[in-house]
Formats: structure tokens, C-alpha cells, sequence
């Protein structure tokens, strides 16, 4: 029977793993450790639910409802400081939990502090934008889009930014295998050549690792490479590796190699 | 008759509009002073921009999709291809956020190596900055000046590490390798040189009269719109706010050394240009003094961990418990404690960041690269209006963008 592999997640597993293996965790401190996160919390907490919060390798995490978040990143930037929007984008727990969880990355540089504010939605819920606020937001909320198809409530330009278009599915999702789906491996032929010309052409080799043009069984026989697969009992053909340089070279008239010199000293 | 899911031209899809004079002019994805695969949508009238639309992707390699299917050693020669025009300090940005994540501590020498490559990395980025956005203005000697010096900085690069473009040159826990015997010596004769060379830079551009009419007053960028677009590294500076990473949330050795953050206020092309050199000069500073810190230094190269470094390669060949272990850490991989963490350094085009959240696999369950050139493109949208055709490469030149990092 062919082992069973989920498909809900089908990210890459180590092939093996210890049956009592316990994994560590990175040490989480309260809040009240440091006297600026404390305050930030104490201000985000008058007036909004905040589901946790701890400080991890030196920046606070705030998890908080997802109805907030965009008033809570208002109150962030217009009251406490936090005057830029380093980084925001998903995290794909669907497999788990059948929710994404959306992270926005702050930096205060007058407090030289960055906290993280985390928010959990399902797979069907929109979240609403926070690019009237950060600028920045306007790009990363589309590049969420693009890779986990989180909808973003009130944005000037939802667009897919990094993949085409007219793309099918969404990368980053943990359902998405890494090599791409069956979508992937025709767009281009598709798109190029049309739908007719599939079966000439056939699909998009997407496993760089793969190689299907050399003979990869007698790779140490240099000079005598053969298609894969040749029948050689009757003698295999001579391919000599020659370099275009004793021929002569495009353009170049009096290019000696036995005069020219390599510039290594700096004093030259 | 044509179809319309060809890629050959498809005259119907054209509308040719005669209500006003708005022309939208497609400049790239191929165009030599993209710097990389931009396609930018400009709306004209005339020859202003009244409208712009970059478009990215064309250099789309899925790297956090990489990141998540590969163990946290594997990845490290991937971050090589995001800025690859300074590809040890995206080495140096995931090794830290790694070494964070884990709680390792990096012995001296292997930090003292680290900052050596950080800087000349940073020259070489900023040289490599320099010779392209002179050749796009026009001054093609500035660009064989910058190659020249560039080229030496590569050659010692290669000295250590055998790469001259994909380094890979730094390891989670430490370095692979000493430096080689004439290392020093060679860097310590590019530094003595180098100030005459950016001095022979300025002189043939400061006051240029072409270089002045495409630099000053373009591209202003202000203060809240850099902050709000996310910028850093230059980019924020030359907009009046001081904040470099290396100062305010020092790494490694950089607050040991002592070097000045240059800010300007004006933020137009120009400002940022000023500061690409002030930097290059403060580079080769912070340089000399990591030279003379390299001499009294252990020597130690990769930090002891065992359960997430392998032993020295002399333990792996002399004691079985460390071979074990080695084969265990190459085949499954290391497994950090599960927690996130955000890293930010100071790569040479602004704010590097890593998002790393560990679920205590061997392999990253979500892997964020904050790439500062990413919203140095975004920021285009805003900057863009309002300026002429001929300012958009310069623009694009000042940016300083790299699409290996701009599309991951």
C-alpha cells in the first residue's frame, strides 16, 4: 500500500523524526519586563481586546481581533509612535485550524522598539486594509493576495502583484505543491502557443533537478555523451568539447592568450 | 484570424482613444536602465508623467515557497540570488535571524570575518550603484573608474570564499573559513586607494553640469513619504531621518566601531548620490578599524552548539560521536525551538529583514523575506507623477533597486 501523504499540506517533511523528540521553545517573556512594551500594551489594551501578548527575542507580540486591526495600527501609528510599516503578510494554518493568520511587522524609530501585531481569520473572511494608514501596506497586502488569497477589505488596487494576472491558485498556501499544480505546468504553453499544441510541446518541465537531455547514467565518459537511452553496442559517436576560443573569437582580431596578463596586484 | 490567447500582436485589443492627448507608454520589462525585469505603465501628457504603474514578478523565483521546503542550511545559498549584487549581507541577514531564533552566540573571529565581508560588500554594492545609475545619466567613465575598483574588491572576495557573485560566504553559527594570508593585506592596500578613487568620482560628477540638471531637485522624496512607503537605508536618509540599523540596533561589532551615519535633508537624487559616497568613505573606516581587531581574536570560526552546528571538520574526522552527529544535521537538518522572530539588518540598499517562524521543524514553517527594494519600487507609484520621461531613469537609477530582491 503507498504510504499515505496529507494533502492539506504538502510542504516538505524530514524523513525521519524521533518518536520522543519534544521540540524546545524560544523563551517567551511577559510584557511587564520592559517598561516601554508595557505601556504600548497598557494603551492598546484600554481600548481594544488584546488575546495575548508577550515579548520574543526582544520585540512584544500582540495577538489581537481581527475587526481591529486597522484601528489598532491607527492607534499604533498616531499615538505610540510606530511610524513605520516594516513588513505584513500571512501565515497559512488551514491545515491546522482552517485560518490564516496575518502578522504586521512595526518599527518605532523614536523608541527604537518593533513590535509584531498578529490576527487569526478563516479561509473566507476578508481583513480590512491598512494602506490609507502605511503606504507600504498598498503593495504587501497585494503580495498576500497574490501568494495566500487573503482578501483585503478597501484596497485602492487588488491586484495580483508577483505572479501573472491570470494565474490559478495561490503559492504560498501549504496545499500548493512546491513544483506547482497542473495549472502551472500548461501555462506557459497555453499561453505561448495555445491549448492545441499541448500534446506537441508537452508540459513545462518545473523540477529544475531534473535532466532528461544528457546520458546522467555515464556522466564521466567526456566526449562521448549520447542522448539518454542510446543504443551504443554498435560504437558511440565522438562529440569533442571544443572552445570557441581556438577558432578565434566574434570581433576580436589580435587577442594573443599566451601575451595577455591578469591584473591581480593593486599597484599595478 | 487571430486568437486572443497569443502572444503574437492583437491589434483588436488596441483602443485608440482621440478624447485627450494621454498617451501610456510601456517602458520595460526589458530595459536596460530597469535595472532588472521592471515593466513600468506610465500615463503621458505630453512628456509628463501624470500616472505610473510599476509591475514586478518577472524574476519571481518563489523563494519563501523555497524556504519552507528546504532544510535552514540549504536556504543559505538561495539568499545569495535576492540582492545578489551584495549577496554576503543576505547571507549574513538569515544566518543572524537563525542564530536568534536558536540562541547561539558567534565567536569573535568568525564576527570580525562577518563584518569584513558586510563592508566590502556594502563598497561593492554601492560602487556597483554607482557606475550603473552614471552610465544610465551618460558618464561612461565613472562606470569604468567604479568597475575597476569594484573588480578588486570581488577578487579578494574571491580569495575567501571562491565565489565572486553568489558568496554564500557566511554560516549559521560562524564562518566556513579563515581568511586566506594576503587578505589583509590586499584590503588594507584597496582601502589606502580608495579615497583618491571616490575623489576622482566626485570630481568628474559633483559639479558636472549634466550630472547636476538630472540629479538635483528630481525625485524629491519627503520625509513622511518615505516613512510611509516603508523605505530605509538611503533612501530614508537622504528624506532627513537618521536611522541605520548598524547604529540603532547595533549587530554584531558595530558598536565597537566608531562611524558616522550620513543624512541629508533635500531627498532628491542628488542628496542620495552624496550619501552613497559619504557611505563608501564611512565603509573603508569601519573597515581599518575591523582590520585591527582581527589580530587579537581566537581562533574560533563556528560557534559550539552541537545539537545545531557541526563539529569542526578535525572532531568529524577524528570522533564518532561528532561524525553522528554531522550526518544527522546534513541529512534532517537542524530543528530551531518553535517561535517566530524578525531580524532586520542594515544590508547595503536599506532595511534587510528576515520573518523566520519555527514550528520546531527542520524545515521553516513560514519564511518572510523583507526585501528593502521592494517598496524602493512601490514608492515609484507616488514618485513617479509629475516628472518627465528622462527622469525616470535616474530615478530608477537613485533607487538603487536589485529585482532579485524585488520579485524573491
Amino acid at each position: 500500500m503507498r504510504a499515505y501523504t496529507p494533502k492539506d499540506d504538502v510542504q516538505k517533511k524530514p524523513y525521519y523524526t524521533d518518536r520522543y523528540w519534544v521540540a524546545p521553545q524560544v523563551a517567551k517573556s511577559d510584557v511587564s519586563e520592559d517598561a516601554v512594551f508595557a505601556h504600548d500594551l497598557e494603551a492598546i489594551k484600554a481600548s481594544f481586546d488584546v488575546l495575548d501578548a508577550y515579548i520574543q527575542v526582544k520585540q512584544m507580540v500582540v495577538v489581537i481581533n481581527a475587526a481591529d486591526n486597522h484601528s489598532v495600527i491607527e492607534l499604533l501609528k498616531n499615538e505610540l509612535g510606530y511610524n513605520q510599516l516594516s513588513e505584513m503578510s500571512a501565515i497559512d494554518w488551514l491545515a491546522q485550524e482552517g485560518k490564516f493568520e496575518i502578522f504586521y511587522q512595526m518599527l518605532s524609530m523614536s523608541k527604537r522598539k518593533r513590535i509584531r501585531i498578529k490576527c487569526k481569520i478563516s479561509e473566507k473572511e476578508s481583513i480590512q486594509s491598512v494602506s490609507s494608514l502605511f503606504r507600504s501596506a498598498d503593495w504587501s497586502e497585494r503580495e498576500m493576495y497574490d501568494m495566500f488569497g487573503v482578501v483585503v477589505n478597501n484596497h485602492p488596487f487588488m491586484k495580483r502583484i508577483l505572479m501573472p494576472d491570470d494565474w490559478e491558485g495561490f503559492p504560498l498556501r501549504k496545499t500548493y505543491p512546491l513544483q506547482g499544480d497542473e495549472f502551472a505546468q500548461w501555462y506557459e504553453v497555453d499561453k505561448i502557443f495555445g491549448k492545441e499544441a499541448r500534446e506537441i510541446i508537452g508540459p513545462e518541465n518545473r523540477d529544475p533537478a531534473r535532466v532528461d537531455r544528457y546520458d546522467t547514467e555515464r556522466f564521466s565518459r567526456l566526449g562521448h555523451e549520447v542522448p539518454h537511452g542510446a543504443d551504443i553496442s554498435q560504437g558511440e559517436p565522438d562529440t569533442p568539447l571544443c572552445y570557441q576560443e581556438n577558432e578565434g573569437v566574434f570581433l576580436i582580431q589580435k587577442f594573443d592568450a599566451e601575451k595577455s596578463v591578469v591584473i591581480s596586484d593593486r599597484d599595478r | 484570424m487571430q486568437q486572443s490567447n497569443r502572444l503574437r500582436p492583437f491589434f483588436e485589443n488596441i483602443t485608440f482613444d482621440r478624447h485627450d492627448n494621454e498617451l501610456i507608454l510601456n517602458f520595460g520589462p526589458q530595459h536596460p536602465s530597469a535595472h532588472g525585469q521592471l515593466r513600468l505603465m506610465l500615463h503621458l501628457q505630453q512628456e509628463q508623467i501624470t500616472k505610473a504603474h510599476p509591475d514586478i514578478g518577472y524574476l519571481h523565483r518563489g523563494m519563501e515557497k523555497m524556504a519552507e521546503n528546504m532544510i535552514y542550511n540549504e536556504f543559505m545559498p538561495t539568499t545569495d540570488r535576492m540582492d545578489y549584487i551584495a549577496s554576503s549581507s543576505n547571507n549574513y541577514g538569515f544566518a543572524l535571524a537563525v542564530e536568534e531564533l536558536i540562541g547561539l552566540d558567534v565567536p569573535r573571529r568568525a564576527k570580525v570575518i562577518r563584518m569584513m565581508l558586510l563592508e566590502t560588500n556594502r563598497l561593492m554594492s554601492h560602487l556597483f550603484w554607482l557606475a550603473t545609475t552614471a552610465l544610465d545619466i551618460g558618464a561612461m567613465t565613472v562606470f569604468l573608474f567604479a568597475f575597476r575598483e569594484r573588480e578588486y574588491l570581488m577578487d579578494l572576495i574571491e580569495d575567501y570564499c571562491g565565489a565572486r557573485l553568489t558568496h554564500a560566504a557566511i554560516r549559521i553559527g560562524g564562518v566556513p573559513l579563515d581568511l586566506p594570508d594576503n587578505f589583509i593585506a590586499d584590503l588594507r592596500k584597496f582601502l589606502d586607494k580608495l579615497p583618491e578613487n571616490i575623489k576622482d568620482y566626485e570630481d568628474l560628477l559633483d559639479s558636472n553640469r549634466i550630472w547636476l540638471m538630472r540629479m538635483e531637485n528630481v525625485g524629491v522624496i519627503s520625509k513622511e513619504m518615505a516613512q510611509s512607503w516603508g523605505c530605509s537605508g538611503v533612501m530614508l536618509r537622504a528624506s532627513g531621518v537618521e536611522w541605520d540599523i548598524r547604529k540603532e540596533e547595533p549587530y554584531e561589532l558595530y558598536d565597537e566601531v566608531e562611524f558616522n551615519v550620513p543624512v541629508s535633508d533635500k531627498g532628491d537624487n542628488y542628496a542620495r548620490y552624496k550619501l552613497y559616497m559619504a557611505e563608501m568613505r564611512e565603509s573603508a573606516k569601519i573597515l581599518y578599524q575591523v582590520i585591527d581587531m582581527y589580530a587579537e581574536t581566537g581562533p574560533e570560526l563556528m560557534a559550539h552548539a552541537p545539537q545545531y552546528i557541526s563539529a569542526p571538520k578535525i572532531d568529524i574526522m577524528t570522533q564518532n560521536y561528532s561524525l553522528m552527529q554531522h550526518f544527522v544535521l546534513v541529512t534532517q537538518g537542524m530543528r530551531p525551538p518553535v517561535g517566530e522572530v524578525y531580524v532586520a539588518t542594515e544590508s547595503p540598499k536599506g532595511e534587510l529583514g528576515y520573518y523566520i517562524n519555527s514550528q520546531g521543524g527542520a524545515y521553516p514553517y513560514r519564511l518572510k523575506l523583507r526585501a528593502p527594494s521592494f517598496w524602493h519600487t512601490g514608492i515609484l507609484t507616488d514618485l513617479l507623477p509629475g516628472h518627465y520621461i528622462p527622469d525616470v531613469v535616474s530615478i530608477i537609477g537613485t533607487t538603487n533597486i536589485v529585482f532579485g530582491e524585488v520579485d524573491r
